[in-house]
């Protein structure tokens, strides 16, 4: 029986159909939605900034001295310091988006090759790329971003690389169980039946089933990212205060949870909402991709 | 025979049953207004081909419909005293299951518990149905395995699955199934996965048992040779209706429905073949000389090699145009790994001469031009296609990997290529799910004739699709060879199928040819032990055939694994008619 073709009118593909159906669906809409707008908020900070966000004001703390709750003032309420955090959150934006997209950026990247060249090969090539990363595996990741980080002085770009380096490696080997098993599938075997490049059954025949996997770990790995910056900034070795970051505002401000709540929770949200939208975003865009489930929504 | 003499006694009364599957149109009927009566001590077959919805019957009677996809929409299964088991909840099926109904599947490796020794899944059977006392467990359990026929039984109690034959493990299914001594075995398709002679084996012990304990057997199958031989009466469905129902010689004696008919027209039968053109044997298009393939085991704390599996042990064939040669044996007897070598899917020693060019120590660039001449369609269509890809890219493939398209041309060829194969070039920008197995396996052949190969392997590549669908494909190779003289090495484990598409015939036991000649001549006159008693297995469509018992297997089972340094003994073959080549016994059993 030839099953029905998805009803969708135009039976194209590229990157138009994509870009279409993210914008139509509600999950991934919402999650573009928030992306943009704290891509927004990242790129025109200095504009919107309603406050100098390392500005220590008086008549931002009370006359006990201790920080002030939400107001119409102060839309977020103010810290310890008095210094405004809905000011802070929009200049932490920066750092963390950078952070997030770069740092998982190159996790991503580097995780997948690592997992794909070792899975695919095998052999000796293979062992001595898994060992390896099973040792940093092994290995405190936070004493690794210490130690990396006190040789480099820290720097957002050097933060970013350090957690690139740390967080690499649960996608390698999540991708490298991935590729051994479809190495041996039956399509695999016809494409070296073919003839075809290695290259090419690689790129064209594997990578695309890994995608599902790419996908959702990227975007799982975008808040821990975030929050690894944050502990990272909190032992003095990530991004150095005054620049905020959400992190860093977390953890200056977390002995205050029961006094000022609103320090932690401000923050706390914008991590979950960055993670939420990335996670529907990728929900969806894996969706699309997988032309099994075309049209099932 | 039971359930043939004196008044049927129902145990089992299907009456209008619909079963329902969840999809994204809402939901879709799988089985629609069945009704059947199962008669005390009877077998009853299932039998349809894929979608008709025999498996979901045999689920719906079990309780075991997958949730929450599936339900029973209407209808009722009662059984004898009136207990009805549609809407039952899972917690009351459990008393039915096992008790009652028991049920054996395709996959015995699959639905056994591969870490609980063949003793502790029979015993906990035993227990948890409070079947027996703890203390007699044991002593139940080596009884139920000596029903079935276990050799060693006492033995087997402490192996695990993976320590057994396939066959072994589908009779400790059996011992499971029966150990409460339910009314009714349902067997999905018990048989499919088994080697001929196993299938004989098995199918022999499940009349005896039948013989011994009068239980009521519900049999679902696709094979119709099954079906000739198990059956008392059968029902034939189709898309989840009930077709005919009929005594099994009335169905196959005078099929009512068309459908019926067509369905046992499409079983291939054992010496019912057409005679095929004779080809022209001046040259070979194929000539594999001393072929060795071995894999390493591995073992032992430095994990070095300990062993070698012998899977292929110095096999030498030719191929002419045009012609095909079967590669037959059962389950591990290097057939396959043969195709693989020819493709340079594994690694292997001796000659392999496509078309004059040798393909011994030729690196993989060196080997890529004499690959245009070598393609493979293999088993299972589904698994050799990629999910992700148009079907139309991947018939293209080939032509762009070996540059020989590109842009218009490419196209053309590909449409060109569709057209071929009997689908329309409008079906080039769809995906592999939206095809049905049949013409997925002609998009594979498709891409196998984009190169214009001279000789395509073909591994298995009906064995997975319906007889009627696999007629159609069997067709359409003889068509592709008749006007192009393809040459075809045809890999399969069926007899019937080979009988209609062979010239000639090579028997394979434990990685060594033990026989080979003419399709006649191997078929209709086996000289070779071996070949004589796969034959004997073969069911045949014909409930009016009576099929002697299997021939005994000669000697013992053997095993391809030989540690480092040591090989089987090579067969000395020998010409007892012109191109009728038959293994001598190896010289260490010759009496």
């Amino acid at each position: 029986m030839t099953e029905a073709v998805a009803s969708s009118p135009a039976h194209g593909r590229g990157t138009g159909r994509v870009l279409r159906d993210l914008v139509r669906r509600p999950r991934s809409a919402f999650g573009l939605t928030v992306i943009v707008t704290m891509l927004a908020a990242a790129i025109f900070a200095p504009w919107i900034m309603p406050y100098d966000p390392n500005d220590q004001m008086f008549d931002g703390l009370s006359l006990e001295g201790a920080p002030l709750p939400p107001s119409a003032e102060f839309w977020l309420g103010t810290d310890l310091l008095g210094r405004d955090l809905f000011s802070r959150l929009i200049l932490g934006a920066q750092t963390s988006l950078i952070i997030g997209v770069l740092a998982n950026g190159i996790a991503v990247v580097l995780g997948a090759t690592v997992g794909i060249t070792a899975g695919y090969f095998g052999g000796w090539i293979g062992g001595i790329l898994m060992r390896f990363t099973d040792l940093m595996m092994a290995f405190p990741a936070l004493l690794l971003a210490i130690v990396l980080a006190a040789i480099f002085k820290p720097s957002l770009l050097i933060v970013a690389m350090v957690i690139a380096m740390v967080n690499w490696v649960q996608m390698a080997r999540v991708i490298y169980t991935e590729t051994r098993s479809l190495a041996q599938r039956e399509f695999i075997e016809v494409q070296r039946a073919m003839g075809s490049s290695t290259f090419r059954i690689l790129g064209r025949h594997i990578l695309p089933h890994l995608v599902y996997s790419i996908i959702v770990f990227g975007t799982l790995g975008i808040s821990t990212t975030v929050l690894l910056e944050a502990t990272l900034s909190y032992l003095g070795v990530g991004v150095q205060p005054p620049t905020p970051s959400w992190g860093n505002i977390i953890f200056e401000n977390q002995t205050y949870f029961a006094t000022a709540p609103w320090l932690v929770f401000f923050p706390g949200l914008a991590i979950v909402l960055l993670a939420l939208a990335f996670n529907l975003l990728g929900d969806v865009l894996r969706d699309t991709l997988d032309p099994r489930l075309k049209g099932r929504h | 025979m039971p359930g043939r003499a004196g008044t049927p006694r129902p145990v089992l009364t299907v009456e209008g049953l619909t079963i329902q599957v969840a999809t994204p149109d809402g939901a879709k009927p799988v089985v629609e207004d069945l009704g059947f009566t199962l008669n005390r001590g009877e077998t009853l077959c299932l039998a349809g081909e894929s979608g008709s919805g025999k498996s979901m019957t045999a689920l719906a009677i079990m309780g075991l419909l997958p949730q929450p996809m599936a339900r029973i929409a209407r209808g009722s299964i009662r059984l004898a005293d009136g207990t009805e088991l549609a809407g039952r909840s899972e917690r009351n099926f459990r008393d039915i299951r096992a008790n009652r109904i028991s049920m054996i599947f395709q996959e015995p490796m699959t639905s056994l518990n591969p870490v609980m020794t063949v003793g502790r899944q029979l015993t906990e059977v035993l227990l948890e149905h409070r079947a027996c006392p703890r203390a007699e467990a044991r002593a139940r359990a080596l009884d139920l395995l000596r029903d079935v026929q276990i050799t060693d039984a006492e033995k087997r109690l402490a192996q695990y699955p993976h320590e057994l034959s396939g066959g072994m493990r589908q009779r400790v299914m059996i011992a499971i199934a029966l150990a409460c001594n339910p009314e009714i075995l349902i067997a999905d398709e018990p048989t499919t996965a088994l080697d001929v002679t196993v299938q004989a084996e098995v199918l022999e012990l499940i009349r005896a048992l039948q013989r011994e304990h009068g239980t009521t057997v519900l049999m679902i199958t696709h094979d119709m040779g099954v079906v000739a031989e198990m059956a008392d009466r059968v029902v034939v469905m189709r898309n989840g209706r009930q077709e005919e129902a009929a005594p099994v010689r009335t169905l196959f004696a005078a099929p009512k429905t068309s459908y019926a008919r067509e369905l046992l027209d499409a079983v291939p039968r054992l010496g019912r073949s057409l005679a095929r053109p004779a080809p022209d044997r001046t040259r070979d298009v194929v000539d594999v000389a001393d072929l060795t393939v071995r894999f390493p085991m591995r073992g032992g704390v430095l994990n070095r090699i300990t062993a070698q599996v012998h899977a292929v042990e110095g096999v030498s064939f030719r191929i002419s145009p045009g012609e095909t040669l079967a590669l037959v044996g059962e389950s591990g007897c290097g057939k396959s790994t043969i195709g693989k070598a020819l493709l340079g899917l594994v690694p292997w020693e001796g000659s392999i001469r496509v078309d004059g060019h040798q393909m011994a120590g030729l690196s993989p660039k060196g080997l890529k031009p004499i690959r245009r001449n070598i393609q493979m369609v293999f088993q299972d269509p589904g698994a050799s296609l990629d999910a992700r890809m148009t079907v139309g890219r991947q018939v293209a493939e080939p032509l762009q990997v070996h540059g020989l398209a590109s842009g218009s041309e490419l196209q053309d060829r590909v449409a060109w290529l569709f057209r071929r194969v009997g689908l329309t070039p409008d079906q080039i920008d769809r995906y592999p799910h939206e095809f049905s197995g049949g013409q997925r396996q002609r998009i594979c052949i498709a891409r196998a004739l984009a190169l214009r190969p001279r000789v395509i392997v073909a591994d298995e590549s009906v064995s997975a699709l319906d007889v009627s669908v696999q007629a159609q494909v069997l067709d359409l190779l003889r068509e592709l060879q008749q006007e192009e003289g393809l040459a075809y090495l045809f890999i399969s484990h069926d007899m019937a199928v080979i009988d209609q598409v062979a010239d000639r015939v090579a028997v394979m036991n434990l990685g060594q040819i033990v026989e080979t000649g003419s399709r006649e001549q191997v078929l209709r006159d086996p000289a070779h032990a071996y070949t004589r008693r796969l034959l004997s297995a073969v069911p045949v469509p014909d409930p009016e055939h009576v099929r002697p018992p299997v021939l005994p297997r000669e000697g013992e089972v053997g095993s391809p694994v030989w540690p480092l340094g040591q090989s089987p003994a090579r067969h000395e073959m020998h010409e007892i008619a012109p191109g009728h080549w038959v293994a001598r016994a190896p010289r260490s059993r010759a009496a």
